[in-house]
């Protein structure tokens, strides 16, 4: 029980702090809808072109922002000083690591959201019906990651030139991940069934799987010191 | 607990060696320190006592040696080290965005104990924070912070305290009270490692000096009968060849 | 040991080369530039299984802590750089004349480049943490990241494309090689598993020796 509490204590430090200041949710905000122009300057007037490239280009905003904001999962601990109090912490570490991918999931689900509601806003896409299973499909490209972007987070939290090493370690762990839900996503949209695309999914659900759980076996070692 | 029933050291650093990157930091640090002792780690910038600090905090791995704290080896056993020890580093570990209840309740709660509003404001009004307890830490002074930082260290009830360079930025008000709240803590059988640069403060409070140069305890001497003087000729004695 | 693993590969390089270049026949469709599976396919082969054993020594070090793991890990991570870069150079040569093009994003070319990526980010990271103990950790945590990353990367990017000729060697069922073509890649395939062993254990000693001085 005292895990739980621990878990949700980081959570509820972090959303108070981020409700009070707001910074990061604006930052992800402004970025989102700065992607959204960026995308129509470059890739608009051909309404075709777009609407084929509607999913990829759905996942890109998600990714990028995403990118962003979770990279700043520790930034909170830096600018005050209080990563040696995360290390000093007692007991499993992990209760830490759930307690900051919670947050992280909360952050990018009111983005995700937003980019969603703009994209079906601007392209004109319909959205009737296909909105769980495209709920589903984001979720679970969403959760594997954060799960992986929050460990390497803490991974890179204190290292020089994080900035350039964060990217380049989340490479090759998002590959899967951006394949299998823009696969998935396409089909949702083209009204398929979740069924066409069910070895797609499966990959997104053991990817959710493998990650989280090595982010809590191992969010212990990456805090001892 | 009384000093004569512990004879036994509650801290015991054995041959501790630290290199960082290819630079060896600490060499064959050894020290003892017992309950109900303080002791004021001296030496020039970059001779190690920070990072000495860190690994008694449980907050650094020694490369090699080790260290011995309530009992229990830092690296081996960290969790249960830092259930007995208080730190207060450089870093105020304090969130600006939190209140200094919430700020403190953030960390109890991390720490697994248990929480109670009365429990956390007795600890602020130890420190003489209470009257600001709802104020966001944003708003306070760099002493303040100081303070609410040492409360977080002290709600555990802790039988050791690490502390780096406790008396910069407080003012003189701040000081006398630390002074006076550390020999509270070491009569009522606590024990304090404390690092220091200035000289005066803080060392008023300390049994014993140990002079870290060279990697290495240079000099270990009980306090009492040197004046500030005598300790200004040892360090530099000890000191003037150090990197 | 090491002299011994040395010769060992000069030997067998030797002779897989010879067997490969001088007796394999000549392939019909791509001529002799087809030859170059067999740099292609054992250097691909050791990429893997250079990262298969970072996974494997991340583990042992993350369990007890043994200086030996993390050198291994490291190791293995430095000359698996080293032979991934080969196999995508080699691939790349292999591609031009026979696609027409230097680099397509086929399955297997686009899986390699990854695991490249992937060995890239461990070495960047091993690089910039000074206190070796911290990066020790650190890179046994995203060495194995990165090796249960790899089978979804292989899978994802397999059902993403499939230009490439389908696994030979690896598809169940009796490989679709005449014997001797079979033979050469298998004795070269064994060469620079050698070859990969030899220096891996030179980088080892190494690196066992820069611990003992500093520590």
């Amino acid at each position: 029980m005292t895990y739980v509490r621990r878990a949700w204590i980081v959570l509820w430090k972090d959303v108070l702090i981020e409700g009070r200041s707001k910074e990061t949710l604006n930052a992800l905000v402004f970025f989102a809808l700065l992607l959204l122009f960026l995308f129509e300057f470059a890739l608009g007037g051909d309404r075709e072109r777009l609407a084929a490239a509607l999913p990829g280009l759905l996942w890109l905003g998600f990714v990028l922002s995403g990118l962003l904001g979770l990279g700043r999962t520790f930034l909170i601990e830096r600018e005050n000083d209080c990563w040696d109090g995360l290390l000093l912490a007692p007991g499993d570490k992990s209760a830490i690591y759930l307690g900051k991918l919670a947050g992280n999931l909360l952050l990018m689900g009111v983005v995700e959201a937003l980019v969603l509601a703009l994209f079906t806003l601007f392209y004109n896409v319909d959205l009737e019906g296909a909105l769980p299973s495209l709920a589903l499909v984001i979720g679970l490209g969403t959760l594997g990651f954060a799960a992986v972007g929050t460990l390497f987070a803490a991974m890179t939290a204190h290292v020089r030139a994080r900035e350039l090493l964060f990217p380049v370690l989340f490479l090759p762990v998002l590959v899967p991940l951006l394949l299998g839900a823009v696969r998935a996503t396409e089909a949702v949209l083209r009204g398929d069934s979740l069924g066409s695309v069910a070895h797609w999914l499966r990959l997104l659900a053991a990817a959710d799987v493998i990650y989280v759980a090595v982010g809590v076996l191992t969010f212990d070692v990456l805090l001892e010191g | 607990m009384s000093r004569a029933m512990t004879d036994e050291p509650v801290i015991r650093v054995v041959d501790l060696r630290k290199v960082l990157g290819s630079t060896v930091v600490l060499d064959a640090v050894n020290l003892e320190v017992r309950a109900g002792e303080a002791v004021a780690i001296l030496g020039a910038n970059g001779a190690g006592k920070t990072t000495l600090l860190r690994i008694l905090a449980t907050l650094c791995r020694p490369t090699r040696g080790s260290a011995i704290v309530a009992g229990f080896d830092s690296a081996r056993d960290p969790a249960r080290v830092r259930a007995q020890v208080g730190f207060v580093g450089h870093g105020t570990l304090v969130y600006d965005g939190l209140t200094a209840l919430e700020n403190l309740r953030f960390w109890s709660v991390l720490a697994g104990l248990s929480v109670d509003a009365t429990r956390l404001r007795a600890v602020l009004a130890m420190v003489d924070l209470d009257g600001v307890a709802e104020d966001r830490a944003r708003s306070f002074s760099a002493g303040m912070k100081r303070r609410l930082a040492l409360a977080r260290a002290l709600v555990g009830t802790p039988r050791i305290l690490l502390l780096d360079e406790p008396f910069a930025s407080l003012d003189q008000r701040a000081s006398k009270w630390l002074e006076n709240h550390l020999q509270e803590f070491k009569s009522g059988g606590g024990t304090v490692v404390l690092v220091t640069h200035s000289f005066g403060r803080g060392l008023d409070v300390a049994d014993r000096i140990a002079i870290l140069s060279g990697g290495r305890v240079a000099a270990d001497v009980p306090r009492a009968h040197l004046s500030g003087d005598d300790v200004g000729r040892l360090y530099a004695l000890h000191t003037e060849d150090a990197p | 040991m090491i002299r011994l693993l040395g010769w060992l590969s000069a030997l067998s390089l030797v002779t897989g080369l010879i067997m490969g270049f001088g007796v394999a026949p000549r392939e019909l469709t791509q001529g002799n530039v087809q030859r170059i599976m067999y740099l292609h396919v054992p250097t691909a082969w050791v990429a893997y299984l250079a990262f298969g054993v970072v996974f494997v020594a991340s583990i042992w070090y993350l369990w007890n802590r043994a200086a030996r793991a993390d050198q291994l890990a490291h190791a293995s991570a430095e000359v698996g750089v080293v032979f991934t870069g080969l196999t995508i150079a080699a691939g790349s040569i292999w591609g031009k004349p026979t696609w027409g093009t230097w680099w397509t994003w086929d399955a297997r070319l686009t899986s390699v480049t990854i695991l490249f990526v992937m060995y890239v980010g461990y070495l960047l990271l091993r690089g910039m943490i000074d206190d070796r103990e911290r990066a020790a950790r650190y890179c046994a945590v995203l060495g194995i990241v990165g090796a249960l990353d790899l089978p979804l990367v292989h899978f994802s990017v397999y059902w993403w494309r499939t230009l490439h000729q389908p696994p030979s060697v690896l598809k169940p069922g009796a490989p679709t090689m005449a014997p001797v073509i079979l033979a050469a890649l298998l004795a070269n395939v064994a060469a620079f598993t050698i070859l990969y062993a030899y220096f891996v254990a030179k980088r080892v000693h190494t690196l066992r020796r820069e611990h003992e001085l500093l520590a």
